[in-house]
């Protein structure tokens, strides 16, 4: 039986065959060659540059424009790359207009920044594509380290630490490499497959094996991996999914967001994944945009996103709130789910309006709702783990933690953004600091 | 609008702009578009004698790029007509009697001997041309065979080429000067000692412009090979200027009306060159960049300037600025100025600083917060931020007033000129009397 836009419930292929690949292609389709010159020819090559301040790896982006303005988009790419090992997702997912194309003076001046997340891809790709790796080992140290998760920080720890000379073995409890690279985000960010490459492509390096299926607290225990290895670095985010503390948040139909995330990103066939008519995402961050659009996207008719504090307090970016509104997803504020209503499944659910203070306005909300997903953050899950500060794994400058050798970066640790970015730069400064550790030597 | 009327040695056009000999006035299908967009006359791309020459078949042109793309200098390897004699002459002739009113010049170059301009002059001044400009600037191809640049670089030949073609023709005589030599006025000067009405410069300066580093061979590459060609357009109009201007304020040169030619672009380009003593100016390289169409911005451009300054003819721009032209050492320096960024045009990014404190003075201090001010005490005025800021009007220079204490020499302003004439560290300076 074939389904449409009007179709109740949660069904799949909403559209016609051919509409998905069209809804799910890349967001911001690449610079060609002479885009990226005529983008590259804006930047000024500013002084001690405001952008590379505003990098969370520190990638010296005038020098890698300049690169690639000068017809060496290779050097752009291994300049990138030294910094930031996986340049070409951050090239994709980067809230760049929060961070290096906010603080370019071209924004200040003009109101439009140079394109460095474009310019970035532009190199990135052109320097992988050809299947060139530009790094290559160190002597061998003997020393192995064990990283567990093998996302944006485990892996960007363990190829540094593989350049350094040591041998890593990367645990992760998913069939696949990635992390959020593969499960987490929106399916357009990142199209033909190529978190995977990315993975592949980082492997080049050497030195790096990866068990699948371990995960921290079932295959493995903390005390075994510090046994076994010289140090430990944990980078396995935040596996666990904050509850809705909402009357009937039981029901069916009731789902988390980042497994919708994940279904579609592994779905070979986008029109088997079902959706419903009328959906109501419940947060204000990068995961809850993810999955609003996602969902209008896969044909739903109505899709609302609801959080519960005014538009400037979500996580999520101007650049993807416009996004989500621009894809037809209403945007509602300063509403606090109250209940979920159905006999059963969820037929409706219903808000409290509150004001700034989170107070009840005594106004409420009542929308239709045959699925609802929960966005309103992960949270750290294990036993057993270093000191936490707050809800996550206390480290140091050097991402060193509670316990003798044993480090931690990315979203399972305290401070920084949960930005991809954030945690490749958290897994390369802790690599460094293990390797000082286990060697003696500065890098 | 103003008044454009142009009257350069006898000669009218509606507008003081010419286009120069060269590919654009090569025949009578691109005059005629030209005169249809509105340029004020032409140079006919110089005639020679058949059989006509040829030309490569390869590229004829190199070029250098700023930011974008943006042609900043053209390079040519083009000879002289490569069409028959009469052709070109019977297209002249229609030309001029479709456009009376516009401004009809004929370029020529013909061996260094007095028979060929015999020969050839009459047959101009048949076409009803307004006159004739001797082409002894053209730096490659024709230089090899004795004409060009090779006649311009030798004042005697100049003079006496002048010389035959004065007393062979009724038409004003503008002699076209080439850059590839030491000093501009010696080749000025012969062509006034030879009786010329008029000089036009610059004509192209040697060059090549780029090297293809696959085949080690300079660009435009014939066939693996490639010889310097005559470099024009915006990167040469510096080097024009200085040469427009050494004529105009050499009192031994006569005022000699001249025909300013290098690299302008713009209305503004054109007024420059007015400003500095030439009497009407020639394009090329803009027009062939970007079409025909561009004199109209020229147009308006210098009516708009004329009117803003309450200026009735295009003469009275013409020479304004010589005056103010002079040498080193009568610069003023009791003069002092001092660099000033406005904080509120500032965009932060640093190359003030970054060429102030690598290149420079040391003379831009920046804070945390990447506030850029200048320290006074080190500031010795030398305009580098200026030029190295993107933001127009951003950075200035401000003169100190006389009585206030330079910070960096802790002494005061003087009110009175001084120069390097008069100046005790000059050894050979005379004392003030």
């Amino acid at each position: 039986m074939s389904s449409d836009a009007f179709t109740p419930g949660i069904v799949p292929a909403r559209l016609e065959a051919e509409a998905y690949a069209d809804h799910f292609s890349d967001l911001h389709p690449r610079l060609d060659a002479h885009e990226a010159l005529v983008a590259a020819d804006r930047c000024y090559f500013c002084h001690d540059a405001p952008c590379i301040t505003a990098c969370p790896t520190d990638i010296d982006i005038p020098l890698f424009i300049r690169q690639i303005a000068t017809g060496t988009p290779d050097a752009a790419a291994k300049t990138i790359l030294s910094q930031n090992i996986m340049g070409g997702m951050c090239a994709r997912v980067c809230p760049t207009e929060q961070l290096c194309e906010e603080a370019c003076v071209r924004e200040l001046a003009e109101g439009k920044p140079v394109l460095i997340g474009q310019l970035q891809r532009y190199a990135t790709d052109h320097l992988q594509e050809q299947g060139v790796h530009p790094f290559s080992r160190a002597a061998a140290t003997g020393k192995t380290v064990a990283v567990v998760g093998a996302g944006p920080a485990g892996l960007s720890c363990a190829h540094r630490l593989a350049m350094l000379g040591h041998d890593v073995v990367v645990y992760d409890a998913r069939p696949k490499a990635g992390g959020l690279n593969e499960y987490g985000i929106a399916t357009y960010k990142t199209v033909e497959g190529f978190a995977q490459a990315e993975v592949d492509w980082l492997l080049q390096i050497g030195g790096i094996r990866i068990e699948f299926g371990k995960a921290l607290g079932r295959e493995e225990t903390l005390e075994s991996l510090r046994a076994g290895h010289d140090a430990v670095f944990l980078g396995m985010g935040l596996g666990g999914v904050n509850a809705l503390e909402a009357e009937g948040s039981d029901k069916e139909g009731v789902l988390d967001a980042v497994d919708f995330i994940a279904d579609l990103r592994q779905a070979d066939d986008l029109a088997q994944v079902p959706v419903g008519r009328d959906v109501v995402v419940i947060g204000g961050g990068m995961t809850a945009i993810d999955a609003a659009v996602q969902a209008r996207l896969l044909g739903a008719l109505n899709v609302t996103l609801v959080y519960r504090r005014g538009r400037d307090r979500m996580n999520a970016s101007v650049f993807e709130q416009d996004l989500a509104t621009s894809k037809g997803v209403r945007i509602v504020t300063h509403a606090v789910p109250r209940a979920v209503i159905g006999n059963g499944a969820v037929r409706e659910i219903e808000f409290d309006y509150v004001d700034e203070a989170m107070a009840p306005t005594g106004q409420a909300l009542r929308l239709a709702a045959d699925q609802v997903f929960r966005a309103i953050g992960q949270s750290l899950v294990g036993e057993g783990l270093p000191a936490l500060e707050g809800r996550k794994i206390k480290v140091d400058d050097a991402g060193r933690t509670s316990l003798q050798g044993v480090w931690a970066g990315g979203d399972c640790a305290a401070g920084g953004d949960d930005l991809t970015v954030t945690a490749v730069a958290e897994g390369r400064d802790a690599a460094m600091d293990i390797h000082k550790a286990l060697t003696g030597a500065a890098a | 609008m103003a008044d454009l009327t142009s009257d350069f040695v006898g000669i009218k056009s509606p507008n003081p702009f010419w286009l120069a000999s060269a590919p654009p006035t090569d025949k009578e299908y691109n005059v005629r578009r030209a005169f249809g967009a509105g340029w004020g006359g032409v140079v006919w791309k110089t005639l020679g004698l058949d059989p006509h020459v040829v030309n490569v078949n390869g590229p004829r042109y190199g070029a250098i790029y700023g930011a974008d793309r943006r042609l900043l200098g053209l390079n040519n390897i083009e000879l002289i007509t490569d069409r028959p004699l009469q052709t070109n002459l019977d297209e002249i002739k229609v030309v001029k009697r479709d456009y009376p009113d516009r401004a009809m010049i004929v370029s020529l170059m013909v061996p260094c001997e007095e028979e060929p301009w015999k020969f050839i002059l009459p047959q101009v001044e048949e076409t009803g041309a307004d006159g004739v400009e001797l082409n002894f600037g053209c730096p490659h191809g024709m230089s090899e065979r004795g004409m060009g640049s090779a006649v311009g670089q030798v004042p005697e030949y100049i003079e006496m080429v002048t010389r035959w073609v004065k007393a062979n023709t009724r038409m004003p005589v503008i002699v076209k000067l080439t850059p590839n030599i030491t000093d501009i006025r010696k080749p000025a000067e012969a062509a006034m000692k030879g009786g010329a009405d008029a000089v036009s410069l610059i004509n192209t300066i040697n060059s090549i412009t780029s090297v293809d580093l696959d085949l080690f061979a300079p660009e435009p590459t014939i066939d693996g090979k490639g010889a310097h060609g005559g470099y024009c357009g915006p990167a040469v109009k510096p080097i024009a200027l200085n040469m427009v201007a050494e004529i105009a304020r050499d009192p031994s040169l006569g005022q000699i009306p001249i025909s300013g030619i290098g690299g302008i672009t713009t209305w503004r380009d054109a007024a420059e060159f007015m400003a500095l003593g030439a009497g009407n100016v020639q394009v090329c390289t803009a027009a062939m960049t970007y079409g025909f169409k561009i004199v109209q911005e020229m147009i308006s451009g210098l009516s708009d300037y004329m009117d803003s300054k309450g200026l009735t003819s295009v003469d009275q721009i013409v020479g304004r600025a010589v005056p103010n032209v002079t040498d080193w050492q009568h610069l003023n320096l009791n003069y002092v100025a001092k660099a000033k960024i406005d904080q509120d045009l500032c965009i932060s990014c640093g190359r003030c600083f970054a060429a102030c404190e690598d290149t420079s003075h040391q003379a831009i201090a920046m804070s945390a917060d990447r506030t850029f001010t200048v320290i006074d005490e080190e500031c010795v005025a030398c305009n580098l931020c200026v030029n190295v800021c993107p933001v127009e009007d951003c950075i200035t220079m401000e003169a100190m007033a006389p009585g206030l204490v330079d910070p960096r020499t802790g002494k005061v302003v003087e009110p009175d000129y001084a120069n390097w004439t008069t100046h005790p560290n000059n050894p050979a300076s005379k004392a003030a009397e």
